[in-house]
């Protein structure tokens, strides 16, 4: 329900420049799946997103910058999956997914009949009914990334940003969690913004791709265009082969050397 | 899936925990009007104190206290329990909060000084004036106590701050070792000079409430309410928080400016109970994680009943402190720690073998 773009984006880590003038727009309900190698700047645009690092240019939501919102009002326009989350070993899955709704509470307010519900109701589409009551501490890889994602969408913020948000799951758990974030976008016009570092997974999600290298963008399109054995080599240094199925998935092949 | 069957957000465990802690803490507060050299036979006493309470005095109870034996209850036993309690309530959530925004189990306000702080400004006054003036009108000793435990405080969080920004909490708890280190030094060097007061300096330290007064609860009252009052407010923020500054700014908390507020009110509660009572270690750091074991990590109910069993511990430690050796007391902060550190052992082993 809400589109984003970007203007000429930069991102500065001291002195090393970590994004360089990005400029993107990405439609409501549309995924941007951003790609590129270890360091490429995936993971500074989206916190810069968040308010976490500091930006140059103009992020723009719906047309009006972001820097003229409040902290708050941010937080409930965009809900962030980060890489590694922290999840306390002792708290319970549903205060967890609770922590969702911070953006809607007041700063002395406590959560409403209204905040319980919605959490209770993600917790049920998600079917997590069960890890609920249970410490984080004693919960499986899978089911932990499962309750952070529920987290971002009890926040029902329309845009969603996730940052490596398979990479500590199996294939099963990853094809499931994207799969979610597939569903909920279609019901919900979600817009997303993903880093990831499985080609093929991103192609497979994601409507356009851009491919970052040292914080700037050097190819950006449909994935069929973005994901060309060539372009791989030249950014990755990696042999790889490019594999395009009928109907349309591209599946990379990483190939060994001597081979 | 017996799970599905209950609501899966909004159960409290304290619903259960806190009204049972608040029940102990009425239970040990009488206890501890009922014990003490002199005054009227112990039965008497919770007689003595429902025949006060309004409603209750139309029972007809006669407790046979005379007004001299109400006197000890009313002046000598019930502001050294009142100030137990609120002391120990308030170094028990001071230490609570602190742990919450610093995301660090083994923090107190002791840490970033305002123990080392307090003690340094009472070793002063005593080695300068020899302590307890009589012709002051107000005793120099828990002023200056005060102030010298929240400028330590600030001085930590200004080089702290300034050295590794407010992004990281290490540097933070890092500066506090170092200005601990530091006053502790200084005081080091004031008693070597002024031998003669050590003795009276030693006692302070060790945490006094043999001389607590309803004058002493009057004083701190004020702050410790103001402090408590603001630490409540901030409960849910300190829930936030456990998920760490990046993920709480994500969700829209202003995460330096909670963790300052949280540490002026913390500081300004622990100060305030340590220039009264002196310095009782332990509380801060032991009930708090008591609290967690028995009613989980919530800071919805953790910082109630940090407050209620906090306030219990304290006054039960005292029981002990000024009976054993009667009339000579033992100093309360050894007693916390002979009662805190087996318990807290125990309850640590129960609860692991329980999982």
């Amino acid at each position: 329900m809400s589109s984003i773009e970007y203007r000429d984006v930069g991102v500065r880590h001291g002195r090393t420049r970590a994004v360089n003038d990005f400029t993107a727009s990405v439609r409501t309900g549309e995924w941007l799946g951003l790609i590129g190698p270890n360091g490429a700047g995936k993971s500074s645009l989206l916190r810069a997103t968040v308010g976490l690092h500091r930006h140059s240019g103009d992020i723009l939501i719906d047309g009006s910058s972001l820097t003229l919102r409040s902290r708050a009002r941010r937080a409930a326009l965009i809900a962030h999956v980060p890489q590694d989350p922290i999840l306390p070993d002792d708290m319970t899955g549903g205060d967890y997914v609770l922590l969702g709704r911070t953006p809607h509470i007041g700063y002395f307010g406590t959560p409403t009949r209204h905040d319980r519900a919605m959490v209770d109701d993600v917790i049920d589409r998600l079917d997590l009914g069960q890890l609920a009551n249970r410490r984080l501490g004693q919960l499986s890889g899978g089911e932990r990334q499962r309750l952070v994602i529920a987290r971002a969408l009890a926040t029902e913020a329309p845009i969603l940003l996730l940052d490596e948000p398979t990479s500590a799951l199996d294939i099963g758990h990853q094809q499931q969690a994207l799969e979610l974030v597939a569903r909920l976008r279609a019901e919900h016009g979600l817009t997303v913004i993903s880093a990831m570092h499985d080609l093929t997974l991103a192609g497979m999600y994601a409507d356009r791709l851009a491919l970052l290298h040292e914080g700037t963008v050097v190819a950006e399109g449909d994935v069929a265009d973005v994901l060309h054995a060539d372009t791989l080599a030249e950014f990755y240094g990696v042999r790889v082969t490019v594999h395009r199925d009928p109907d349309g998935t591209v599946v990379v092949i990483p190939r060994r050397e001597h081979l | 899936m017996s799970d599905r069957a209950r609501p899966v957000t909004g159960r409290l465990p304290g619903t259960v925990w806190i009204p049972a802690s608040a029940m102990l803490l009425v239970i040990v507060a009488v206890a501890g009007a009922m014990i003490g050299p002199a005054g009227p036979d112990w039965w008497r006493v919770p007689l003595a104190l429902a025949e006060r309470i309004p409603l209750l005095d139309r029972l007809g109870i006669d407790s046979g206290v005379t007004e001299r034996e109400w006197s000890i209850i009313w002046n000598i036993r019930m502001p050294r329990v009142v100030l137990a309690g609120i002391v120990g309530a308030t170094l028990s959530l001071g230490g609570a909060s602190y742990q919450g925004v610093f995301r660090n189990p083994l923090v107190d306000p002791y840490l970033l000084g305002a123990a080392a702080g307090g003690g340094l400004g009472a070793t002063l006054v005593i080695a300068t004036w020899g302590g307890f003036g009589d012709d002051w009108i107000v005793d120099p000793v828990p002023v200056v106590a005060f102030l010298f435990a929240l400028g330590t405080v600030a001085v930590t969080y200004v080089v702290g701050a300034s050295f590794g920004g407010l992004r990281t909490t290490s540097t933070l708890v890092l500066a506090g070792v170092a200005m601990v280190s530091l006053m502790t030094a200084i005081q080091t060097f004031v008693l070597q000079r002024n031998s003669d007061v050590v003795r009276e300096v030693y006692n302070w330290i060790l945490g006094r409430l043999s001389t607590a007064s309803w004058n002493d609860v009057g004083l701190v009252l004020p702050y410790v309410t103001v402090s408590t009052v603001i630490l409540f407010l901030h409960r849910r923020h300190l829930d936030v928080l456990r998920v760490g500054d990046d993920e709480a700014t994500a969700l829209g908390v202003p995460v330096a400016r909670v963790r300052l507020v949280v540490v002026i009110a913390a500081t300004l509660g622990t100060a305030a109970v340590v220039a009264v009572s002196g310095l009782i270690g332990f509380v801060g750091l032991v009930v708090p994680h008591m609290v967690r074991l028995i009613a989980g990590s919530s800071y919805r109910v953790v910082l109630p009943m940090t407050i209620t069993f906090g306030a219990a511990f304290l006054i039960l430690a005292d029981i002990p402190g000024r009976t054993l050796s009667a009339p000579a007391e033992v100093p309360i902060g050894v007693v916390t720690a002979f009662i805190g550190a087996p318990f807290f052992i125990v309850l640590l082993r129960t609860r692991q073998v329980a999982r």
